[in-house]
């Protein structure tokens, strides 16, 4: 990518240049596509009909989930927390790019869309709130993919490849979600409290994840039968971390559930207008 | 003092320029005086005073000898101060440096770009944690060197009380001051105290890649549109002076340099970091088709070298004293983060007495787990943003 630029730089100021010795922190990590800047699968074929709006659909949930995430950037509690943060952030930011290169263009599909033609769950675009608000939308999220993307690998279908990529680190978000869980919900009497106003507060933002997507080669029961699991799941982490399952709506006219149709929550738009900002400015630059 | 200010003779004694007033070393060599002067008769001869003549001696000749220092070793004190000083200061950087970066995140313009940067900050929290790591090797702990950030007492590098206001300066951020960085840090992949030594050696191969995306980013820019490229050139006149002030003063008000050199904790004088790294950007400025904004930059054939135009000073204090664009900014967030996340972090100390964990056994994931902090810090002082007293004058340096 950068090979012959930068002259001099690998001679004169480092003993170590060179892309393959930057890689060394994360040379574990699955998300490490990322940092060579080559997400795109090069020879996939591109989707058209229902697959290409399962990608978009699957791919804004994972670019605009790793939006959120990324603006914790400098403001996480703990540092630890910035790394797992961006970490996770970075996994998702490499989903995003995968799925929406199966649908067309990254750029011009997260650039240059309005609010009306996101096709992600609201559950994602919700604004990030104190820590436990983010764990909690973790949790539902990272569980909700984790079952997804499980049955996406072994099912053969489109996604087959990217899922199967993914399914690894989304097993690390989910475990990363409920460690946390279970130190708030079951930590000090001030973290027990937020953590519970968190779980409630987005709880009914969850049926969504379960409305049937066309395109995505799954069985037409598997969206009932993955969201028994997840509540199974959910149960059982909120119930370790001495945290009681929100009793409120998930499906119908009081919850939320239109985000795949294109209808978002008010914040959504802000935070398109600072995303897209930039790029809108400069009309057909590269970058 | 030295009069060139290239050679570095051992033991100057700690000059006192307008760097060099009051800071840790001013105090700890005043200290050091002290107690060679006014230690009683039996200590000064009897078997304790031997074993510690004994000490220095072995010290001294791990050092001649190019040995590495050990955190289990005998150290002077003055030593330790030195380097809990120099690497809590670079521990900071890292953590201060993340947020002109973090503020284009949610702004950049290609998904490509947004990748790279998200990894860049990642990374910095990552040194960050070698950093403190490696410092609590001599003994201090992580949150006491926050809390000394968060009251001022400790600085971080100067560069980043500078505004991050295009998107051009991402760029330019990863070509001049990652560039400066590792051109400082290089020569600490020798340093003498081990633990620095390897950190610097894990940091400086990540810095590299840094800074080639920066570059290679100013050089899209640079190639771009018109608008593009008078981004990219308003970014480098921008960064550039601040950029050769992160080597610290010149070398004749450098407070703690003669000794650092001596202790092969440094290597190479600040002003010879400065010309090295002014000799590096040139050539680098011309094939991105930028300028750099000093009118008195030329070869000197004689020198080999780059002649360049004089640095303001007087600006560089005026950050150092808190008075720069960003100061109050940087440390305010800094510190509204962690006293925003401290019932997060007695959440997760609370939880571990509960398990009868160690928190370092919870998320035992294969991939960075989220370990809380152990220790809960105390509240942190008000103190007016880097305007705490004792702070050193070594500047950036890092």
């Amino acid at each position: 990518m950068t090979a012959d630029h930068g002259p001099g730089a690998s001679a004169a100021t480092g003993p170590a240049n060179g892309p393959a010795n930057g890689t060394a922190s994360r040379a574990n990590d699955p998300g490490i596509g990322a940092r060579s800047g080559v997400a795109r699968p090069t020879g996939e074929p591109r989707l058209t009909g229902a697959p290409a709006t399962a990608a978009l659909a699957l791919g804004d949930d994972a670019l605009v989930l790793s939006h959120r995430l990324a603006e914790w950037a400098g403001h996480a509690p703990v540092l630890e927390e910035e790394v797992a943060l961006a970490n996770i952030a970075l996994d998702l930011l490499g989903q995003a790019r995968l799925l929406l290169s199966l649908a067309g263009d990254e750029d011009e599909l997260a650039y240059l869309r309005e609010e009306r033609a996101f096709r992600n769950v609201q559950l994602v675009e919700q604004p990030n709130g104190d820590f436990a608000v983010t764990i909690a939308r973790q949790l539902y999220f990272s569980v909700h993919q984790e079952l997804l993307y499980t049955r996406l690998a072994a099912g053969g279908g489109p996604f087959a490849a990217v899922a199967a990529k993914a399914v690894k680190e989304v097993a690390y978000h989910r475990d990363h979600a409920e460690q946390w869980t279970l130190r708030l919900g079951d930590g000090t009497e001030e973290s027990h409290r937020r953590m519970s106003a968190a779980v409630n507060g987005l709880w009914r933002f969850t049926g969504e994840l379960f409305q049937p997507l066309e395109g995505l080669g799954l069985d037409p029961a598997a969206p009932a039968a993955m969201e028994a699991e997840w509540l199974e799941r959910i149960a059982s982490v909120l119930g370790r971390a001495t945290l009681s399952v929100p009793d409120g709506p998930r499906h119908g006219a009081w919850a939320a559930g239109a985000g795949r149709q294109g209808l978002h929550t008010e914040p959504f738009g802000r935070m398109l207008a600072e995303m897209q900002h930039l790029h809108r400015s400069h009309p057909g630059a590269s970058w | 003092m030295t009069a060139a200010g290239t050679t570095a003779p051992a033991h100057a004694g700690a000059p006192t320029g307008a760097f060099g007033a009051a800071g840790p070393s001013g105090d700890a060599s005043a200290s050091h005086a002290e107690s060679g002067a006014g230690r009683t008769a039996d200590l000064a001869t009897g078997p304790a005073a031997d074993l510690q003549a004994g000490f220095e001696a072995e010290f001294e000749a791990a050092i001649a000898a190019d040995e590495r220092i050990e955190p289990r070793d005998w150290m002077p004190d003055d030593y330790r101060a030195t380097l809990v000083r120099q690497m809590a200061q670079h521990a900071h950087s890292e953590i201060i440096g993340m947020q002109p970066e973090a503020n284009w995140i949610t702004r950049a313009p290609s998904l490509r770009r947004k990748a790279i940067l998200m990894a860049k900050v990642q990374d910095e929290a990552g040194h960050g944690l070698y950093l403190y790591s490696a410092a609590e090797t001599l003994g201090v702990s992580r949150g006491e060197l926050l809390d000394k950030l968060h009251s001022g007492r400790q600085r971080y590098s100067s560069i980043f009380n500078y505004p991050s206001l295009t998107w051009a300066d991402v760029g330019a951020i990863g070509w001049l001051v990652d560039g400066a960085a590792i051109t400082n840090q290089v020569p600490l992949c020798r340093c003498s105290y081990g633990p620095y030594a390897r950190a610097m050696v894990r940091v400086c191969k990540e810095e590299s890649f840094h800074q080639r995306q920066g570059y290679e980013l100013l050089l899209a820019l640079s190639q771009g549109t018109e608008a593009q490229h008078a981004m990219a050139q308003d970014a480098v006149d921008r960064w550039w002076w601040p950029s050769l002030m992160m080597f610290g003063p010149p070398d004749a008000e450098s407070a703690h340099s003669d000794r650092s050199m001596a202790w092969k904790i440094k290597r190479h004088s600040n002003d010879e970091l400065r010309r090295r790294f002014v000799d590096i950007c040139v050539p680098q400025a011309e094939s991105l088709g930028l300028t750099l904004p000093d009118p008195a930059l030329a070869w000197n054939e004689e020198r080999g070298s780059h002649d360049f135009g004089p640095i303001d000073w007087q600006e560089f204090r005026e950050v150092l004293r808190g008075n720069g664009p960003c100061n109050d900014r940087r440390l305010a967030q800094r510190r509204r983060a962690h006293e925003e996340g401290a019932w997060v972090r007695e959440a997760a100390a609370a939880h571990a007495v509960r398990r009868g964990t160690a928190p370092h056994r919870q998320g035992a994931t294969a991939r960075p787990a989220a370990v809380p902090e152990p220790t809960v810090s105390a509240a942190v002082p008000a103190a007016a943003p880097g305007s705490g007293g004792g702070n050193d004058a070594e500047g950036t340096a890092i």
